[in-house]
């Protein structure tokens, strides 16, 4: 018992107290040089110079993508991360079960389309408009849209507790969902927004910077990453993370400790709607096009999964799990081939295609599973969790 | 708004609506009892009935019945309706009895917090679904009709088929059955411990483990039964009519309180009933729509469901 | 200890994929620039292959690998290979999967985007890099006006189809009470709306589903209530095929009509034979018959089971680029202008394949039929008026 508590420890140690332990500079400079590769991994030839065995004329490349553009990518791993670390406020800190997450994405992403194409409806049938305005106007207003709508969902909903929180939410979702899909005025159902508007600016030949290249999409999604990183990193350590954590390990006792846990549960909501809304601007602002299509339940699942995975209440977790729920299928996708892995088995006449392409949900599914089974506080765990959860594990059940 | 239509085709929306119903209240009482025992959302429960709804497929098939066929006669439909009940629900048992073991049993035993369950159910679910994709094609099949296409009784605008009938009767008498088994048998004592205190009844004697099995099993059946209607009634399958279904079983479930065995069956005839006169009446491509709503304001009145939540306790 | 060994495992596991992976692959070939040669091109198909849309898109694909694999057999040496690029029929994914097509420089055509939705995405993207495409199955009419040179449409749109279905109603089937049912699919209201045009007052009532339905009862009470002695379902085979059933079900004797994302061998098996007697879909594609080739019988004996949606469209198409590869079109450059040219029939479908300057085909060769499901087959082609 002693021993494996040391051991324990140790290994404690090696990973992230030894960081701790740095002098401030060196700390610092190690994030920078972090930051720094994390802008470089779009490039191929980065991945080139790794230093695998590659053998010469093959196309596979550790890590990259070859199956689908690694910056498309990874821009689209960026606002999932961002949509796990505001689902991850709501749930990780608040401890407030959101199964409708994207539909704040849907919000962020329509009000961006809607201000900003020049097909939009509110220019070319109802005149609200008389031009498109610039994507960058537009952000501020998502968010704000964004926020509102989480304020209203859950200014009646916040009284219910845990489940019924989780369908009542999951409702919202489906219920944009389909009313984006199901009507014609403003939203244009499945026919869709074409021409959204993209983020401003040009390289010094006057291309545009944000055009069908993703690269500069991925260096923006990273660069607002960062900043909401800051913002809820001091969010989490105010008074206002501090009564989240109260509320979320025992509502009744912070209420009777004065937290107002109904007001500091709706700041939760909102911040992380606001979050999820500013993911769906950025999305909108490459996309190109926004339709009703692309906000189907599955994703809100995903969002879920992935701040579980990586570990409710940590923001390295959050970003390592929107990472993972991308990254591992789009990867998976260009495995197949480099492994002479067949394409299509035949079992008792019926072919059954086993590409992993095909059965890359299965895997990332089952992923799911083993994870749970041995790390359940989270591949990165908030350590408060990860030790709420060590109690938890002594507490089995006598009989079992 | 279609008032017309709704007060025209008030009979047939109603029996439609209870058909229908009917369907979602057993696959519901499979969350209801998952939730009960374990107070855990069973996410994979959809893709135990989707199993269900091939298990049917290929019994018939297997029988000799597919798409194609002609309708047998009332004789031949009635017994391979039971075989394909049997065999669809053994079969949804096992893979819900094989889900419990591999991805909850040993996050039990780790006395894991619900959130995680939920993400293993999600993993489950996606590897359950994506493998029957993978195995079908994706393609769609078709389902035999069975029982006869005329209706049973037809009177002033009011038809009755005998599949309708058929359905309700039997979603009833199961409903009975298991309200007998839970409140009578022994094992029913059991699941009621284990859903009021489950580490009392562990001290107590009893087998928690076994319980457990037992109500995803019970969960299967129940869900085996709901694929063969829903089969017949739909006429096809894929490997993603679970998700729809089973989101609309389980709004059912807290509908009528989730937790509660009779809350399932109300919550589920109740679910079907409002879709369809909200289809009538809206247009059937804001049926979800209506459904969700219909649910978010009774929440907001009876924030337990219902019925309450009555095969545990209330939550603290 | 358990979760050490898990780490352990899975540690050793990563660096198996990593250092199997790069020291497995030997087969491909360099992809540099300027080395095209005659062996090893490539053709991308691009739509939903997994996720819930895939069953419109996966018979495509088999249809384009049947085209492939009959080439490579007659031709040795040629190693055409088929690169899916697997949407899931959503927009955010389309838009890398479309960059990675186009950096791959053996890919030199796309059978697809398969959805109007995903097209609006990715044709941008390869129409910068001139990558020529046929799409076998978006058919919103306004994918031909956006300046795109490289977009090129293997079928007819919703405006050479709706029309067509609309007159059949009113003058083929004399029908004077009309329910129309659509979707919400871009291509489901589309057609619904061109229908709708011209039926006018006969239309008696209207309804929309959505995708992933199978309750359509309060539907079929619609229609039994309006007394509609038709039914137009402007949608595909998914939701169609359930919803015919429960209409045949619910009592309802009239005419069931809808375009071709209908016609296709599933919207009879799923339907059942007794059920869809007398459905009637409209394509802008002729009859295959025999004599134009046994493409059914081929596909069935490949992959087991009858070409569903658009397998045939896809299969012409992936053999129009293959014909250019024959003429020795080896860069994208070279076959968008073979595209340009090029005037033939296709074996499957039996549509002659020439096209405009915006990538619509002639408006000469769009011929609109209309067939009748007889005895669990289509049957009764029947060309339609094109006023």
């Amino acid at each position: 018992m002693t021993t494996e508590t040391v051991k324990k420890q140790r290994w404690k140690l090696n990973l992230r107290d030894r960081f701790q332990d740095l002098p401030k500079p060196a700390r610092i400079a190690a994030m920078v040089v972090f930051v720094v590769l994390l802008y470089l991994l779009p490039t191929k030839a980065f991945y080139e110079n790794l230093g695998f065995p590659i053998p010469v004329g093959s196309g596979y490349l550790p890590f990259y993508t070859t199956g689908s553009d690694m910056a498309g990518v990874l821009f689209q791993c960026g606002y999932y991360i961002l949509l796990a670390l505001g689902l991850n406020v709501v749930l990780g800190y608040a401890g407030l079960l959101d199964l409708g997450f994207f539909g704040f994405f849907a919000v962020g992403a329509y009000t961006v389309a809607l201000l900003t194409s020049p097909e939009s409806k509110l220019i070319t049938e109802y005149n609200w408009l008389e031009s498109p305005w610039p994507w960058l106007v537009t952000v501020p207003i998502a968010i704000a849209l964004a926020m509102l709508s989480g304020v209203l969902l859950g200014w009646p909903t916040l009284r219910l507790r845990g489940d019924y929180l989780a369908i009542v939410t999951l409702g919202f979702a489906e219920i944009i969902r389909i009313v984006a899909k199901n009507q014609d005025w403003i939203l244009n159902g499945d026919r869709g927004i074409p021409s959204v508007g993209h983020p401003p600016g040009t390289w010094p030949d006057g291309e545009a910077i944000f055009d069908l290249e993703f690269t500069p999409y991925y260096w923006l999604v990273l660069t607002v990453i960062i900043a909401v990183i800051f913002l809820i990193r001091n969010l989490a350590n105010s008074r206002v993370g501090r009564a989240w954590v109260a509320i979320r390990e025992d509502e009744d006792a912070a209420e009777l400790m004065g937290v107002p846990t109904f007001k500091f549960k709706l700041w939760a909501f909102a911040i992380g709607a606001a979050i999820g809304g500013l993911s769906g601007s950025l999305w909108a602002g490459q996309a190109n096009f926004v339709n009703s299509n692309t906000f189907s339940l599955e994703n809100s699942i995903l969002v879920l999964a992935a701040v579980l995975l990586g570990g409710a209440g940590s923001i390295g977790g959050a970003i390592l799990g929107g990472f993972i729920v991308i990254y591992l299928p789009e990867w998976l996708r260009s495995v197949g081939d480099v492994f002479g892995w067949p394409t299509q088995v035949e079992i008792a006449g019926i072919h059954i295609d086993v590409s992993p392409t095909s059965l890359r949900f299965v895997i990332f599914g089952a992923l799911l599973i083993v994870v749970m089974i041995y790390r359940p506080q989270g591949l990165w765990p908030n350590r408060r969790r990860a030790a709420e959860l060590k109690d938890r594990q002594k507490e089995v059940a006598p009989v079992e | 708004m279609n008032f017309d239509d709704l007060i025209q085709g008030f009979p047939d929306l109603t029996t439609t609506g209870l058909a229908q119903g009917s369907i979602y209240a057993l696959v519901a009482l499979g969350y209801t009892l998952v939730y009960g025992v374990l107070r855990l959302i069973n996410f994979a429960h959809s893709e135990v009935f989707m199993f269900g709804t091939f298990a049917a497929l290929w019994t018939w098939g297997i029988m000799g019945y597919d798409s194609n066929s002609t309708r047998p006669d009332l004789g031949t439909a009635l017994l391979l309706i039971l075989v394909s009940l049997v065999v669809a629900s053994l079969f949804s048992g096992g893979v819900a009895m094989a889900v419990e073991a591999v991805a909850y049993r040993p996050l039990r035993k780790r006395n894991a917090p619900p959130l995680v369950f939920l993400i293993s159910a999600i993993g489950a679910s996606f590897v359950l679904a994506e493998l029957m994709g993978a195995f079908t094609e994706r393609r769609q099949q078709g389902i035999p009709g069975l029982l006869p296409g005329e209706p049973l009784f037809s009177a002033g605008g009011w038809t009755v088929y005998p599949l309708q009938l058929m359905t309700f009767v039997v979603a009833l008498a199961v409903m009975f059955g298991l309200d007998w088994f839970v409140a009578k048998t022994r094992f029913g004592r059991g699941i009621r411990a284990v859903a009021q205190d489950a580490d009392t009844a562990a001290l107590m004697g009893v087998n928690k483990g076994r319980v457990i099995a037992l109500v995803f099993l019970l969960g299967g059946l129940l869900a085996g039964v709901a694929a063969v209607f829903y089969s017949m009634k739909q006429g096809n399958t894929r490997f993603n009519v679970g998700f729809l279904i089973g989101l609309k079983a389980f709004s059912a479930a807290v509908l009528g309180g989730i937790g509660n065995l009779r809350g399932a069956l109300v919550g589920g005839l109740l679910l079907g009933l409002v879709e369809s006169y909200g289809a009538a009446l809206f247009g059937s491509n804001w049926t979800n729509v209506i459904a969700f709503v219909v649910l978010l304001v009774l929440l907001m009145f009876r924030p337990t469901g219902l019925l309450g939540e009555s095969l545990g306790r209330a939550r603290a | 200890m358990r979760q050490r060994l898990a780490r352990v495992l899975g540690g050793v596991a990563i660096l198996a994929l990593v250092a199997g992976g790069a020291a497995a692959c030997k087969k491909e070939e360099p992809t540099t620039p300027g080395g095209s040669t005659v062996s090893g091109l490539k053709i991308g198909f691009f739509g939903a292959l997994t996720g819930d849309a895939a069953g419109l898109v996966t018979p495509g694909k088999n249809g384009a690998e049947l085209a492939i694999a009959e080439y490579n057999a007659a031709n040795p040496g040629a190693n055409v290979t088929l690169v899916p690029f697997d949407s899931q029929g959503s927009g955010d994914k389309a838009a890398p999967l479309a960059t990675a097509a186009v950096a791959d420089e053996k890919i030199i055509g796309i059978v697809g985007p398969a959805f109007s939705g995903e097209s609006e995405v990715a044709n941008p993207i390869f129409d910068k890099a001139g990558m020529p495409i046929i799409t076998q199955s978006a058919t919103r009419p306004s994918l031909s006006g956006k300046g795109w040179k490289i977009f090129h449409r293997g079928v007819g749109n919703d405006l050479s189809q709706g029309p067509a279905i609309g007159r059949y109603l009113k003058d083929v089937a004399k029908a004077e009470k009309v329910f129309l049912v659509d979707d919400q699919s871009a291509y489901g209201t589309g057609l619904r709306d061109e229908v709708e045009k011209i039926l006018g007052a006969a239309v008696v009532g209207k309804d929309k589903v959505t995708e992933k339905q199978v309750e359509f009862g309060p539907v079929v009470t619609a229609v039994k209530n309006s007394g509609a002695t038709a039914v137009f379902y402007g949608g595909y085979t998914p939701e169609a095929a359930p919803f015919l059933k429960q209409l045949r079900a619910g009592g309802y004797k009239g005419t069931f009509i809808g375009g071709d994302g209908l016609y296709d061998a599933n919207m009879l098996s799923v339907t059942g034979k007794a059920d869809v007697e007398g459905a009637v879909v409209t394509c802008p594609c002729g009859p295959a018959t025999a004599a134009k080739g046994n493409f059914v019988a081929d596909f069935k004996a490949k992959f087991g089971t009858d070409p569903g949606v658009y397998a045939d469209v896809a299969y012409d198409l992936t053999k129009v680029f293959l014909e250019g590869f024959k003429a020795g079109k080896t860069t994208r450059a070279d076959m968008q202008a073979f595209l340009g040219t090029y005037n033939g029939v296709g074996t499957a479908t039996g549509v002659t394949y020439k096209w405009e300057a915006n990538g619509e085909l002639d408006p000469a060769q769009v011929s609109i039929w209309a067939f009748v499901a007889k005895d669990g087959a289509w049957a009764n082609p029947q060309q339609l008026p094109k006023s």
